[in-house]
């Protein structure tokens, strides 16, 4: 470690309040007394002892910030209900949805400067959305024609991970080497600089997201892990993995947790920038539990009334993101109908491009499959490609995607 | 008699042996109320119950960790794999622990455990989901491994499976889950579980392979008989042990020699029953083994995956290429 990377020892920030406090009063179903809220699903502020919204804003930067969150909530289900549509028409051949959990994701994406570092899981289209990554692109996975064909390092966003948790050992590896950088703890806001592991519930299980807690507080990484609790792993409940608030986890690895209303934008803003601060300022990880709740399936494929009652869902649906903060722009005189009409007509635009791209998307030619293995092409891949390639111009073109047996061959695969 | 899809048999399998011993256990993920993201453990924990049908935490090494203390208890565990691309967290467990322990107990701790795994792609789904990772388990010392091809096997091979005293990997061919039906007769007598099987006659080529390409094989049989060559295929059905013995018979009458699988060609399968049949019957040969598989880069997108993947075509191509020789 360069030596101008101070270890602070204080893991243990006061912001991040009392650890393992049991539950009392609130229902746990919503999160408990522990939660971080700061606008209710009623769409009232509240204050809070330790996270405050819009602090050094003027009314009208404030205002103007939460109807960019506004947006951005719309604009990121309108990415979702699309893709989720562009599926059931077949242009897709699976969708992992992110319905309810805008606010998790806008308000910690928001959160995030430039020079910091995202590490998803599958399902951060809001996040990449923040991150000014281009939605089209975010579908080439989900339509097979690519493994991901954003440049992470582009846009600081990494590509989506779908082996549950490997990311966030990556993600605290990234901040090991912000800290030998020297990029934490400068206090110069363009250069110190927080990684985000985002996770969800059902991860927290896994041995490497364990192991990149070890690892991030044995080095004080500056590394947030962002985990959204959705409630659900596929079909089992929260339950199956934690049963303590999972925020509470963070204690025993020795760093704060916090519990923050994850369909609450200003709150999950408040909370990730504290978090990010404390990683960029060389104070080390936090772990940040937003609470919230997958209101889809898990993905397209996967029928939820399986495993679930639809009652979960509908106490859920009283809880939207979206709709909470619409209460609260509108009857506080912050939003006018012009204002919601031209977001209404940016999300048509949306997602009319995302029709039009997605059906425009090239397929992946096979033969490129070879080039991208390997930084230095070995001469054997090279010899196979250049093998398959004769063996396809043994097809004659008219006849090409028609095969030895015609179409009907019970391999399922004829070309 | 009933017919049903391999799905279905597979069901009925782990149904029956869970009914004929009580320590068998299942385990794995989303295996309880959703039945398995395919459906193979559906409605079992609603009759065995919480304690037997296991729902675990998402975490392969823990679901074949706890697997290995659950079998030195006198436990039968059946653990779901959900995808074969999710087996590597487990990989550690699996080939230091699962492979060893009766070895270095010197048999004082058997490993009765089934993993089964669905492999293979062809269904369009996204990376990770479409893997043959047979090698990699067949390469393990301390590891049985097998792979059905259609219902009636999958019936049959899931019980003796978990029957067997070792441990076995089960590879079920996802793309056939629900694809074909056939007549599962229950009062049959099975073949033995590590026995490979001719599953169509032929003369003048033999045709090897096991899980999802037997389908693909058949086929090929079946275009090249129009062309007047007689193609004998293999439903290996066992990967380790190998049973050499009709593989042998046959290419002893056939002298030509394919093998087909889906996995990377390179060190795969195909690599060990080439170097077999040519130590074993070389002068028989009249062309060199010649395998056909994926090529040697990770799974591809799902748009080009068939092409990526051995098809009848390329079958066909490799048995011009023998009888050419
Ligand atoms: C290592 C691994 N095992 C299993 C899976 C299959 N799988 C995909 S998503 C999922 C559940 C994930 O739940 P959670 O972490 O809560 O994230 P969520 O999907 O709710 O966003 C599982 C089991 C996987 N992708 N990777
Ligand atoms: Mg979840």
């Amino acid at each position: 470690m360069s030596a101008d990377v101070t270890v602070k020892r204080d893991v243990i920030g006061s912001d991040f309040g009392p650890q393992l406090v049991q539950g009392s009063g609130l229902d746990e179903r919503d999160g408990g007394p522990e939660l971080v809220q700061l606008l209710t699903p009623e769409g009232e502020r509240l204050e809070h002892p330790s996270f405050s919204f819009g602090e050094g804003l003027s009314a009208d930067e404030e205002a103007e910030k939460i109807r960019g969150f506004y947006r951005d909530m719309v604009l990121t289900r309108r990415i979702d209900v699309e893709a989720t549509a562009l599926q059931r028409h077949g242009e897709l051949g699976i969708w992992a949805q992110l319905l309810g959990q805008e606010a998790a994701q806008i308000g910690s994406g928001r959160a995030l400067r430039t020079q910091d570092y995202v590490f998803p899981t599958y399902r951060e289209h809001g996040v990449a959305w923040c991150r000014g990554v281009d939605p089209l692109r975010l579908l080439g996975l989900f339509r097979g024609v690519d493994q991901g064909s954003w440049d992470p390092n582009e846009n600081n966003f990494g590509l989506y991970t779908i082996v549950i948790g490997a990311q966030t050992l990556h993600a605290t590896g990234y901040a090991m080497g912000v800290q030998r950088d020297g990029a934490v703890g400068t206090g110069d806001p363009e250069r110190d600089a927080a990684v985000v592991a985002y996770f969800g519930d059902g991860a927290s299980s896994q041995g490497d997201v364990n192991e990149a807690f070890i690892f991030a507080a044995s080095y004080n990484a500056p590394v947030v892990f962002f985990c959204q609790n959705n409630q659900w792993a596929i079909s089992e409940p929260i339950e199956r993995q934690s049963r303590i608030p999972l925020y509470q986890r963070a204690l025993g690895f020795g760093f704060p947790g916090v519990r923050v209303d994850g369909n609450d934008v200003l709150a999950t803003y408040a909370v990730t920038q504290a978090a990010l601060e404390r990683a960029r300022d060389g104070q080390g990880p936090t772990f940040v539990e937003a609470y919230t709740y997958r209101m889809g399936a898990h993905t397209t494929t996967d029928d939820p009334t399986r495993y679930r009652l639809s009652s979960d869902v509908e106490h859920w649906k009283l809880k939207d993101p979206i709709q909470r903060v619409k209460v609260y722009l509108t009857r506080n005189g912050l939003m006018d109908q012009d204002f919601a009409d031209s977001v209404d007509a940016e999300a048509e635009e949306l997602g009319e491009k995302l029709r039009d791209g997605c059906r425009a998307m090239p397929d992946p030619h096979i033969l490129d499959v070879f080039d991208k293995v390997f930084a230095e092409q070995t001469e054997e891949l090279a010899s196979q490609k250049a093998g398959y390639s004769d063996y396809l111009d043994t097809f004659e073109p008219e006849h090409a995607g028609e095969g030895r047996a015609g179409a009907e061959t019970a391999s399922g695969g004829a070309r | 008699m009933t017919k049903m899809t391999l799905a279905k048999s597979l069901n009925a399998g782990l149904r029956k042996a869970m009914e004929d011993d009580p320590k068998v256990l299942i385990m794995g993920e989303d295996v309880g109320k959703l039945g398995g993201v395919f459906r193979i453990t559906d409605g079992l924990q609603k009759d065995f119950g919480e304690d037997r049908v296991i729902d675990s935490p998402l975490a392969e090494s823990g679901i074949i960790g706890t697997a290995v203390g659950l079998a030195m208890r006198g436990y039968r565990p059946v653990c779901e794999i959900q995808f074969d691309g999710f087996v590597y967290p487990a990989y550690d467990q699996i080939v230091s622990q699962v492979a060893k322990l009766h070895f270095r107990s010197q048999g004082k701790v058997p490993m009765p455990m089934v993993i089964r795994i669905p492999f293979g792609g062809g269904i369009g789904a996204v990376e990770h989901h479409s893997e043959s990772p047979e090698a990699q388990f067949a390469h393990t010392p301390g590891l049985k491994v097998v792979a059905c091809s259609n219902p009636v096997d999958g019936y049959w091979m899931i019980q003796q499976a978990i029957a067997h005293d070792d441990p076995v990997i089960f590879l079920e061919p996802k793309r056939q889950y629900h694809a074909d039906k056939a007549e599962i007769d229950e009062a049959a007598t099975p073949d033995p579980l590590f026995a490979s099987r001719v599953v169509r006659a032929g003369e003048d080529l033999t045709l090897l392979s096991y899980g999802p390409m037997v389908k693909v094989c058949l086929a090929s049989a079946e275009a090249a008989a129009t062309e007047n060559r007689s193609i004998e295929v293999i439903d290996l059905r066992t990967l380790s042990p190998l049973d050499m013995g009709p593989v042998l018979d046959s290419v002893r009458r056939t002298g030509r020699a394919i093998v087909a699988h889906e996995a990377h060609t390179n060190l795969g399968m195909g690599a060990e029953l080439a170097a077999r049949i040519t130590e074993e019957c070389f002068y028989s040969l009249e062309a060199p083994v010649i395998r056909v598989g994926g090529f040697d880069t990770p799974y591809p997108p799902a748009r080009v995956e068939e092409e990526w993947l051995p098809d009848l075509d390329r079958v066909m191509d490799a048995v011009d290429r023998s009888f050419a020789f």
